[in-house]
């Protein structure tokens, strides 16, 4: 039985190997080829060259400005999407990141704006106050999971409700924003400080935000936490299966509580980069709906660090090229929506069928070459 | 006798080897003889009893139900091989064998959920093939599965009806028709109540009805007495004799002995996923019936010495456990539980399943939380503690139900390897992991367990369970603990790993291992323990020693009709014993890998 065993061994490895890869790229490709068609149906249908508005989008996002307002997009979405992932690991349904990172961004933001510190020490408090916020705001989610026994699902969308209640509640002049008399209609926290910037790289197609860096360093962590730390083992086998988790020692409710307050925390720096390099204070200009479009680019990147990181360029690039179709050519901009909404809706399902097929051929595989070993091994006895 | 109804093959081969039942089974060829049947049937008169009225056709009429040949194989094992069966109308026909020996799998094939890769199916005498479920219930067969399919929001009307809204409708003649069902063959349905209310043996009626709904005459039950306790055993059984004289076949999958013997009226025993003999029920002991199913894989208990110690294990001191069911009534499900197991010592708990032993297990890895009581490892009090504390102070733990509780089905192995020893080395260091001390250590395992793999890359779910169980053991034993909880750790394994599973676990007792043995295969329970505990409604009601105990009298104790200390007739106890240790001198181990789970 060892001789064939062993002789097997290396093949097989780098076999079922190469198989996992194209396995794991065929459905999102296909996912994407196939909503590019759909939209290049819809577009036909609807009068217009389909061609013409893929390659106005296309030129744009190979222009160097259009790839730097990806790239600063992308890490907005990186974020979030990071966010979200960390969540389904645990196979928790965190749909509040919408609401933590406004929290988490409001507070920063009011912080920043109090607080005037070198920018060494400024720059991290501003992190960390979101960070913290954010989390705290996940974590009432997960303590309500635990001890109440409430779905995430629920919880989470009507906290972020509550969210919007609560920002309305702080942003008011002698609260969070600024008792100036009546100005302006707008309410709106003050400035942040000057050593609250973020740095930014200035380039050929404009400017660079620096907060890729934090964006890279979330992905990072994230990688090495899931697959080097015990923590991530029990995250991760808790989320492949909490009754096999329980029975062997994972403490599931600490573990819920703390994928909440980690996912929190990672929503709260959503904001920051728009906060820190662009708008330097918080007020009407917050984008909503950034935790769901983490939710779509968590799904599309298999949340995984490097998948999302592929997933949240091309949702970038979709939304900044998309902006070019109306002026050039009189394209309905909307087009991008139904495409980003197509390749989440393709991408689950074929994630799935890829699931199976790729585990009923692995027992297929496995099968067939114990049953060769077994021949093998039967020819040896007999010799 | 021959079973002349069965009109199966060569009835000089047959008689060759049919035999009085004192003929040692040592004696008699297995199937690997050319012709692979031995009959135990002893009487002179008809096997299949006339149906008592509604069946026009009587015990010479064309079988219900004729499986010929049938083969089915999944990757890498063979889970049916050359299968023959015939069922008499009109009669309940009992089909037994061991977890894993194949009998879901061909009942499988014959409700149309899977399709045969070798023989044939005749259904009242006609050729069938059966492409799903839906084929077999148009041919009039119908299938009640171990695990109720009802949907506990809607009243038993509106389960019955749902799917099958074509056949009386939705309304009051559907309502009409299920009273007519009810009422016809006495299962006593309110069809208003709803399911939620309803408890377990009469969930199992309404399955019943349903199945009889859409008009089966053929009924397949899968292991219908797991669920139930004695006297729901009784009443189901006195649905089945009502079944039967209104004509209907049923099928009754089974590995209880005396509940076989009590109701069926023929019985054929499958084991490694083949046929091996008929029996007929009123002359067949309980005992051959034993031999008939486990073969000769029995591990036989004079062959070793004692390896008890004096020094104290574990301690568990009146447990308690009760919990509010669906009703909000409280039911006690752990009750003034106590037992010690000291180094070197098998416990074995015997009992009918649902009595506790799944919440004595929960109990001592700390899953569940204890309403009282004290359990002390080693003179270490572990009660406050969680789970992970438990496992690292040595606790090694083989679950009852390995996809659900031992294993990362999409995980591949050597992260299987960590599971539940993640802060141990050699698969952590500090609060990192070390994926390639723990590789490394599960090619070891792989090697030193004969777990049978390709690699360590691939994912448990590709492993046949046998394999998969030889993991979890071999993960188990590496931690050295100094007490192993083993939850039935033969159920759906292939033979072949059985006998290493029991082997392994009698090498770590030697060396001092304390093990809770929870199992129920009662001849696995007397084979493997020192001493033998038997549960009962959460109450610990008898003990036993399995050098003076026999399967049946355990089994009566399981039914709660014993107490106390149980002996059985010396007589009894040897020819037992005597049976067990020819049946393994006589057959040498095969090597055919008969594994039901693979591919699931």
């Amino acid at each position: 039985m060892t001789s064939p065993k062993s002789a097997a061994k290396p093949a097989a490895k780098k076999r079922f190997d190469t198989e996992k890869i194209v396995l794991g790229l065929a459905a999102p490709v296909l996912a994407v080829l196939l909503s590019v068609v759909i939209c290049a149906v819809l577009l036909a249908v609807s009068g217009k060259e389909p061609f013409k508005a893929f390659d106005v989008m296309f030129s744009y996002g190979t222009a160097s400005d259009g790839q730097v307002l990806t790239l600063n997009r992308a890490t907005v979405y990186y974020l979030a999407g990071a966010a979200a992932a960390f969540a389904f690991r645990m196979n928790l349904f965190n749909i509040g990141v919408d609401g933590q990172y406004k929290l988490g961004v409001l507070f920063a933001a009011f912080v920043g704006s109090q607080v005037d510190l070198p920018a060494v020490l400024q720059v991290p408090l501003l992190l960390v106050t979101a960070m913290l916020v954010g989390g705290m705001w996940a974590s009432i989610a997960g303590l309500l999971k635990v001890y109440r026994g409430v779905s995430e699902v629920i919880s989470t969308i009507m906290l972020n409700a509550i969210a919007t209640a609560v920002v309305g509640l702080l942003l008011v002049p002698g609260v969070f924003a600024p008792d100036k008399g009546t100005a302006t209609n707008a309410i709106q926290t003050d400035p942040i400080s000057a050593s609250s910037h973020f740095f930014t790289i200035e380039t050929a197609g404009g400017t660079l935000w620096g907060f890729v860096v934090i964006a890279i360093l979330v992905g990072v962590l994230f990688q090495f936490t899931l697959s080097r730390t015990r923590f991530g083992f029990d995250l991760r086998a808790t989320g492949r299966s909490e009754s096999a988790a329980t029975a062997s020692g994972v403490n599931v409710k600490r573990m819920v509580i703390t994928s909440m307050v980690v996912s929190g925390g990672i929503a709260g720096l959503i904001g920051l980069p728009e906060l820190m390099t662009s708008s330097y204070y918080f007020g009407q200009n917050i984008q909503p709906g950034l935790g769901f479009i983490g939710i779509s680019v968590a799904l599309l990147g298999r949340n995984s660090p490097i998948g999302i990181a592929f997933s949240a360029l091309l949702f970038a690039f979709l939304d900044v090229a998309g902006t070019q179709l109306p002026l050039q050519g009189g394209y309905p901009q909307e087009i991008v929506n139904v495409m980003q909404g197509t390749i989440v809706i393709c991408v689950v399902v074929a994630y799935e069928l890829v699931r199976r097929y790729g585990l009923k051929r692995q027992q297929q595989k496995v099968g067939a070459e114990l049953a060769a070993q077994a021949a093998a091994a039967k020819k040896e006895v007999a010799a | 006798m021959i079973d002349t109804a069965s009109g199966r093959g060569p009835a000089g081969c047959a008689r060759a080897r049919h035999r009085a039942s004192s003929v040692p089974p040592s004696l008699l060829q297995r199937n690997d003889a050319p012709c692979d049947h031995q009959e135990i049937a002893i009487t002179a008169s008809e096997p299949a009893p006339t149906p008592t009225g509604g069946n026009p056709s009587a015990g010479t009429a064309t079988p219900a139900v004729e499986l010929r040949g049938i083969t089915k194989r999944f990757p890498g094992v063979v889970a049916n091989h050359d299968i023959d069966i015939t069922v008499a109308p009109g009669t309940v026909h009992a089909l037994m064998g061991e977890n894993g020996a194949g009998k879901s799998t061909l009942m499988k094939i014959l409700y149309g959920m899977q399709k045969p890769d070798e023989g044939t199916i005749a259904v009242n005498g006609e050729q069938v093939e059966f492409n799903t479920p839906g084929d077999a219930i148009a041919r009039g067969i119908g299938m009640v599965h171990q695990h109720f399919m009802l949907a506990d929001y809607l009243t038993v009307w509106e389960n019955v009806v749902l799917g099958g809204e074509k056949l009386y409708g939705i309304g009051a003649k559907a309502k009409a028709k299920i009273r007519e069902i009810s009422d016809q063959y006495g299962l006593g349905i309110r069809p208003d109540a709803m399911v939620e209310d309803l408890g377990v043996a009469d969930r199992q009626r309404v399955e019943i009805l349903k199945v009889l709904y859409r008009g089966a005459r053929i009924l397949i039950l899968d292991e219908p007495t797991a669920v139930l306790v004695p006297q729901e055993v009784d009443a189901l059984f006195a649905n089945l004799r009502d079944l039967k004289s209104e004509g209907v076949t049923v099928i009754f999958i089974s590995h209880k002995l005396h509940e076989v013997l009590s109701v069926a009226d023929a019985i054929s025993v499958i084991r490694r996923g083949t046929t091996v003999g008929d029996a007929d029920p009123r002359t067949v002991t309980a005992r051959q019936l034993a031999e008939l199913m486990v073969g000769a894989e029995l591990p036989s208990p004079e062959s070793r010495e004692s390896t008890v110690t004096e020094t104290e294990m574990l301690r568990v001191d009146t447990l308690r456990i009760a919990k509010a069911d669906a009703e909000g009534i409280e039911r006690v499900v752990l009750d003034d539980v106590s037992l010690r197991i000291r180094k070197g010592e098998i416990l074995g708990i015997a009992g009918v399943e649902g009595n506790g032993q799944a919440e004595l297990v929960e109990a001592i890895m700390g899953m569940l939380p204890l309403d009282g009581g004290v359990v002390t490892l080693d003179g270490v009090d572990l009660t406050g503690t969680l789970t992970r504390a438990r496992r690292e102070a040595g606790i090694g733990y083989i679950p009852e139900d390995r996809h659900k509780h031992g294993l990362l089905l999409e995980a591949p192995l050597w992260e299987n390897r960590m599971l539940g020893h993640v802060t141990e080395s050699p698969n952590s260091k500090g609060m990192l992991l070390d994926p390639a001390g723990a590789r490394k250590d599960t090619r070891r395992i792989v090697e030193e367990y004969d777990v049978r793999t390709p690699g360590i890359e691939v994912t448990a779910a590709s492993l046949s369970g046998g394999n998969q169980q030889k993991l979890i053991i071999g993960r188990e034993m590496s931690h050295r603990p100094k007490l192993l909880i083993a939850s039935h750790p033969t159920r759906g394994v292939d033979v072949g790993a059985q006998a290493q599973i029991w082997e392994q676990i009698r090498v770590a007792q030697r060396e001092g291992l304390a093990v809770l043995l929870i199992s129920a295969d009662l001849d696995e329970l007397i084979g493997l323990s020192d001493t033998i505990r038997v549960i009962y409604r959460g109450r610990l009601v008898a003990d036993a020693d399995p050098a003076t105990v026999t399967a049946e009298d355990l089994g009566t104790a399981m039914t709660g009709a014993a107490a106390g200390h149980i002996e059985s007739a010396p007589e009894a106890v040897a020819e037992f014993q005597a049976i067990v240790a020819e049946g393994t001198e006589a057959e040498s181990t095969d090597d055919t890998a008969t594994d039901a789970q693979a591919g699931e």
